[in-house]
């Protein structure tokens, strides 16, 4: 990839990541930050990609260890942001059966 | 199949990661948020299976399947049977420094894969690669060990409170120094050792980082860490040709310190003073003195008969409420309240509990209906008007010195000014000081009453005992 792809790759995401957070009350800072948290868990596919390169059973070794890292940040990361935000919705469904 | 589609399947998994983060910023749309995104991430993480990626300097990848290939399913297996179950049986009380623990072990990863990309390449890695992997590799680390110290802080295996030892700001000055110095000698140098002491300077770094962090500014910094491990995502993108990583990884880092100064602004702290706290702190007159100074404890019954000639009462939860899984009882204590036609609301510091947002999704669990809870800005000018704020396990939160007492910990933070209501009772455990161990003025003031005892059990007499009234 040559350097001004990434470059503008980059840069643009940086403005999408501060437009759409740029409002956001503080009850939902918590769930906003493990979701990010858990998207970031997606270097598992960097994980699996290297050790798909691995060639010597150090680089095999410490790609697994990768993997198994970033398995449970992603996978971890998303299943508790759900159960913060499970919270949220019978109360929702108790206000509709009020009205 | 071919690099194309799957670049268009990595494109959409990033579209996806935006729409999920666009969910995640309103309460409507959270949860379905949130799904787009492990959606993203799932789809993501399927097509690497399906496409191999070329290795340094060959136009195309091996046939599949992937080498090593029953190695990687079973490191997927075996972090599925560890992170699955933490996220689901994890106490709510928990659930902060879980989400701690895992931004770590994704920085850690994010690290190890520049690592071995590193071992991989050797000498055929050029400059611009190692300089990215140098900056994976320390930000990682950080990460990682500066999380395991803020897990460690809110689990209270270690002292909460700000961890300062003389010469501490010349330590960490010492070893940021060396930390650059050593990247420098990685990036002139290459080789295996120089990038290990690297990462363990960078270990080494991140503990001294968060040591000096204390109370209130420990989610901010989980925040913080979280945000730098976007970016070393974004970094490790770079290295394996990764567009989904890169924006990916991006996105969560800008997202992450918006999102940082945002937590700093809702507690009235400066980002910068957080940050380099540990260049400016002094050992704090923390008041340790367990001084015998007349208190005033009453009943539950005392408690019931106050509630029961109030004509407005505000609820201000706090970690106490927690830790005791009162929420239904508070709940039914308000409920029982409004049926005698008292006006009743719950007041919602920022950051009640360990995290922004905590006390709400632990009400939101009890039902209790969102017109009840009312933010600090609108139920601190009406606390005049209030007969009774009860304190259910909040201390640093409601702490007069916040205001009135410059150099503590807290000063600056904003506070529920409970102190203007007519009556003030605190439900507590015991004496012990709040997560900021300060001492509060505010329990010896003479309006205000002690229940001592566990949340829980306290509501449930007071309950009982407003019901015989």
């Amino acid at each position: 990839m040559d350097a001004i792809a990434i470059i503008s790759i980059f840069v643009l995401a940086v403005f999408v990541g501060f437009e759409v957070v740029s409002k956001v009350s503080s009850t939902l800072h918590t769930p906003l930050m493990s979701g990010a948290n858990a998207i970031h868990g997606v270097i598992l596919v960097g994980a699996i990609i290297v050790a798909d390169h691995s060639e010597t059973n150090l680089e095999l070794g410490l790609s697994l260890a990768a993997i198994i890292l970033a398995t449970i940040n992603m996978v971890g990361g998303f299943v508790v942001t759900d159960r913060m935000l499970e919270m949220f919705k019978p109360k929702k469904s108790v206000d509709k059966a009020g009205e | 199949m071919n690099s194309t589609l799957y670049s268009l399947i990595g494109l959409g998994a990033g579209v996806a990661f935006i729409l999920a983060l666009k969910g995640l910023s309103h309460p409507k749309t959270a949860r379905r948020g949130n799904l787009i995104g492990a959606f993203g991430a799932t789809v993501a993480t399927l097509s690497v299976f399906l496409y191999v990626t070329p290795s340094h300097g060959e136009e195309v990848g091996h046939s599949l399947p992937l080498h090593n290939f029953w190695w990687i399913i079973g490191a997927i297996l075996v972090g599925l049977v560890i992170g699955v179950p933490a996220a689901r049986k994890v106490e709510m009380t928990q659930m902060p420094q879980l989400v701690a623990l895992f931004n770590g072990v994704g920085g850690g990863a994010a690290a190890l894969v520049a690592i071995v990309e590193y071992l991989n390449l050797g000498a055929e890695a050029t400059t611009a690669e190692v300089i990215f992997t140098v900056f994976t590799v320390v930000v990682g680390c950080v990460s990682f060990s500066g999380s395991i110290i803020t897990f460690m802080k809110l689990q209270e295996l270690m002292t909460t409170r700000p961890v300062v030892f003389p010469g501490g700001r010349f330590v960490i000055a010492g070893t940021l120094v060396a930390v650059l110095g050593v990247s420098v000698w990685v990036v002139t140098a290459l080789g295996t050792t120089p990038l290990l002491v690297l990462a363990v300077l960078s270990l080494l770094f991140g503990v001294l980082f968060v040591l000096p962090v204390g109370g209130a500014d420990v989610p901010i910094v989980i925040s913080l860490l979280n945000a730098f491990t976007g970016l070393t995502v974004a970094a490790s993108g770079y290295v394996l040709s990764s567009t989904l990583l890169i924006i990916a990884g991006t996105l969560v880092g800008a997202s992450g310190t918006i999102l940082t100064r945002l937590m700093a602004e809702a507690m009235g702290r400066s980002l910068f003073g957080t940050l380099f706290g540990a260049f400016t702190a002094k050992p704090q007159a923390v008041s340790d003195s367990t001084e015998e100074r007349p208190v005033r404890s009453g009943s539950a019954d005392d408690v019931a008969i106050l509630l029961n000639y109030a004509r407005r009462v505000v609820i201000v939860p706090g970690f106490g409420l927690a830790v005791a899984q009162a929420q239904h009882t508070v709940r039914e204590l308000a409920d029982l309240m409004i049926s005698k036609g008292i006006d009743v609301a719950y007041g919602i510091h920022p950051v009640a509990g360990r995290m922004p947002g905590h006390m709400n999704v632990l009400l939101a669990e009890a039902n209790v209906p969102y017109d009840q809870l009312a933010e600090m800005d609108e139920v601190n000018p009406t606390f005049g008007q209030t007969d009774v704020a009860i304190v259910i396990g909040a201390n640093d939160v409601v702490n007069p010195a916040a205001q009135t007492t410059p150099g503590c910990p807290i000063y600056g933070m904003p506070i529920l000014e409970v102190n203007n209501a007519a009556n003030i009772i605190f439900l507590k455990r015991s004496m012990r000081p709040g997560f900021a161990g300060i001492e509060n003025e505010l329990l010896y003031d003479p309006k205000t009453m002690l229940l001592f005892g566990d949340a829980k059990a306290s509501l449930t007499k007071v309950v009982s005992a407003l019901k015989a009234l």
